[in-house]
């Protein structure tokens, strides 16, 4: 089956910056935007973009996301001769061994790549939120007749110094990578969006795989290489909005970038909506004595007391008198009477008991309640609030 | 539970809400925010694990196989069984049948093959959440020819009027069947019997020229039959007139009755990909029930907002029923009104029912 193009989805990340929300949870499965988790970008993209064959390379906790994932149905990439491949390290005849990189990760699975006789890889990364068509980077890639296209996307220069940076010419073509470097010499930022020819990524897959010092990974072994063989690079310029939401401020503000009346991400386009596994809940239950504003409220919360600038996610219960600001509350958290939670993002199912107060109105500092922290733990909670 | 089908028999349910039945059948209006009636039945019956179903439509069925599709939501979307809906084909010259018998006679295949021997026979105007399961073993064990489902309704209302009572003996054996008003055990449509039973009832019933199966095989035979009634205590609402159907609405909108209906087994309903509600800085929302995609900027109280329902700033909306996707532009007021899909509203029109009687506004109008 000849495909023009096979998408290869990274996302084993175990997303330590995440801290508590991921450790029995792969980054990608993180909740995000009172519905969403951040995997669904990138498939929902894949499936407007009319790329019906995706592999998606898992390896920290798996499960939720395997689950989750499922035949993927909710993001229509249950398709005969495609769809959706969850594609977990595996032994073979010559060992076993993890996934030492992404352009390892990659690497071990040339075979499933190869059935599609693909032209052209794309590789995704399951960890940044952002609408992108797919299709407009492949006409670019197409008409540079490039080996490689790397996304970018303009960062500030203060910001320039976290991220995989590219030098271009004036034609885009680039000539050099820099990772995270002290002095940017440009503010052009990789998106981790590469799309390669694949006869030269297998190749080059291939040779990297031979150095035993390499890290194996695309920005620091393999881009490198290519720039060093002489081979045709591009940045392909995304000017739309993108958040790498890898630490629990940047997922805070990505959350709270949904909150203004009209959002850079805007979610609610008809023609290019973000799927996900629906939990199948009633419509929230807005209390008499509720006052919202400036929020986003999901199917199954039941709402009394108020709700200030923040998320809930599906079957929160936020009781009579409690405050919420500045905050996430993922799935069906249970909020008791006379809370105050300022600036939090609070993982799911924890119980909170009455007249707990969470952060402070403030502070710059973004706290996460999880169930390691004693006071709010799931079982600590349900003890308190029969109390 | 494979000894168990699911027979939804729309047949003789009339059309009676108004403008919102226009174009679709009762079953198919939208309830509660985000589901359609038709919904809490099916759901019922696979929460007891029924994987069988047909769905016997006779009118105005186009917006009701929308919804359904093959079954997806429901997990009905099954190689072997799973949901069929059988709309009417009576081009036999020889078939006698009549009434709703009809649908039976034409769709034999359907109680033939599928696997259960037992069947659930039910309609869509009566919301409950009655446990299948227990209805069936409380058949199995009375050794009953067929099981009445009734509510013991505390307040008797206009839309119980419609209804037929049972009254029952101690042993939970129904003594008769009748329609005296200020009876409270209301009949929910709904019973179990043992398939080949009902068929060998249809098939003589269609000899002798009958043209209903409830009232022809049951109701006249009931000195004949054992038959056993099940008494069903959970949340209960008949939506068989607009009356009905917004009382019944806005009772939702207090705690007890919101939870009775939602707290336990969830209720299915086609899959949309929604984003959460948005309320915005000048949102003022108290004592309502609100889907997802709805984004709101004016004030709305006691009132239920279906999926991506649009509230302009300074707009004013009380006692009120918003179905999908309607447009509320700046400014405007609604009272008591009941405004089916894709309804646009003009900046600063006026729109004021009667909290008895409500207003309703036929879909995809413009005012």
């Amino acid at each position: 089956m000849k495909k023009e193009v096979v998408a290869m989805l990274l996302a084993g990340g175990q997303g330590k910056r995440l801290k508590g929300l991921t450790r029995s949870l792969a980054k990608p499965a993180v909740y995000f935007g009172g519905t969403y988790r951040i995997i669904d970008f990138p498939l929902s993209n894949c499936t407007h973009s009319g790329i019906d064959t995706v592999g998606v390379l898992t390896q920290y906790e798996p499960l939720v996301l395997h689950s989750y994932i499922g035949v993927g149905s909710d993001w229509d990439l249950d398709r005969r001769g495609g769809g959706v491949y969850v594609l977990p390290p595996h032994e073979r005849e010559d060992g076993s061994s993890w996934y030492q990189g992404t352009a390892d990760a990659i690497y071990r699975n040339l075979n499933f790549i190869e059935q599609f006789d693909p032209e052209h890889v794309l590789v995704l990364s399951g960890d940044h939120i952002y609408k992108m068509d797919y299709n407009e980077m492949l006409r670019f890639h197409k008409e540079k007749d490039s080996d490689c296209t790397i996304s970018v996307i303009d960062v500030t220069v203060q910001e320039a110094t976290r991220f995989g940076i590219l030098n271009t010419r004036e034609d885009l073509s680039i000539y050099e990578f820099e990772e995270k470097p002290q002095a940017p010499k440009s503010t052009l930022a990789s998106m981790g969006i590469y799309l390669f020819k694949w006869d030269v990524l297998k190749r080059f897959l291939i040779e990297d795989k031979k150095i035993e010092t390499s890290s194996y990974d695309f920005g620091k072994d393999i881009i490198p290489l290519l720039l060093a063989n002489q081979k045709k690079l591009y940045a392909y310029p995304f000017d739309g909005y993108w958040k790498d939401v890898g630490t629990i401020q940047s997922l805070w503000q990505a959350n709270m970038d949904l909150l203004c009346e009209e959002p850079e991400l805007n979610l609610n386009d008809p023609f290019w909506r973000i799927y996900t596994k629906s939990p199948n809940q009633p419509a929230e239950f807005i209390a008499p004595d509720a006052k919202l504003s400036n929020c986003m409220i999901n199917e199954g919360c039941v709402v009394h007391g108020e709700v200030k600038h923040s998320i809930l996610f599906y079957g929160v219960e936020v009781g009579e008198g409690s405050v919420i600001k500045d905050s996430v509350i993922h799935p069906k958290v249970k909020i008791g009477r006379n809370v105050r939670i300022y600036k939090a993002i609070v993982n799911e199912n924890m119980v909170i008991p009455d007249g707990t107060v969470i952060g402070s109105e403030d502070s710059d500092e973004i706290v996460l309640v999880n169930s390691d922290d004693p006071a709010v733990s799931p079982e600590a909670g349900r003890e308190a609030m029969k109390r | 539970m494979k000894d168990l089908i699911g027979v939804i028999n729309l047949d003789d349910e009339l059309d009676q809400l108004n403008e919102l039945t226009y174009f679709r059948c009762g079953a198919a209006v939208p309830f509660a925010g985000r589901y359609r009636l038709i919904d809490f039945v099916l759901s019922n019956m696979t929460n007891a694990g029924i994987v069988d179903i047909a769905l016997f439509v006779r009118r105005k069925y186009r917006s009701l196989m929308d919804h359904l599709g093959e079954g997806k939501s429901w997990d009905l979307d099954r190689n072997h069984g799973g949901l069929f809906i059988l709309p009417p084909d009576w081009n036999d010259p020889t078939d006698i049948s009549l009434g709703d018998l009809q649908h039976v006679h034409n769709n034999l295949d359907f109680f033939y093959r599928s696997s259960g021997s037992c069947m659930v026979h039910s309609g869509s105007r009566h919301i409950s959440k009655v446990n299948l399961r227990e209805v069936y073993k409380q058949h199995k064990e009375s050794g009953a020819d067929i099981t009445l489902v009734y509510k013991p309704v505390a307040e008797l209302r206009p839309e119980h009027e419609a209804c037929l009572r049972i009254e029952a003996d101690e042993q939970g054996q129904v003594t008769d069947i009748h329609h005296e008003l200020n009876h409270p055990n209301v009949y929910m449509e709904l019973f179990i019997m043992d398939k080949y039973k009902y068929l060998e009832l249809v098939k003589d019933c269609i000899a002798h020229g009958k043209s209903q199966f409830f009232r022809d095989a049951i109701q006249e035979n009931r000195d004949r039959l054992k038959i056993g009634a099940y008494r069903y205590t959970g949340y209960h609402a008949v939506i068989n007139s607009v009356e009905s159907y917004f009382a019944n609405s806005m009772e939702l909108l207090q705690r007890e009755p919101y939870e009775d209906l939602f707290r336990e087994n969830p209720i299915r309903t086609k899959i949309k990909y929604e984003v959460p509600a948005k309320y915005l800085e000048q949102a003022d929302v108290r004592g309502s029930l609100v889907a997802n995609g709805c984004m709101i900027a004016g004030q709305v109280e006691n009132s239920i907002l279906f999926r991506g329902v649009q509230v302009g700033k300074g707009a004013r909306i009380s006692n009120s029923i918003l179905m999908q996707k309607c447009i509320i532009e700046e400014n405007a007021v609604i009272e008591n009104v009941i405004m089916d899909k894709d309804v646009h509203l003009s900046r600063g029109v006026t729109l004021v029912g009667d909290s008895r009687k409500p207003f309703v506004i036929a879909k995809s109008s413009h005012i």
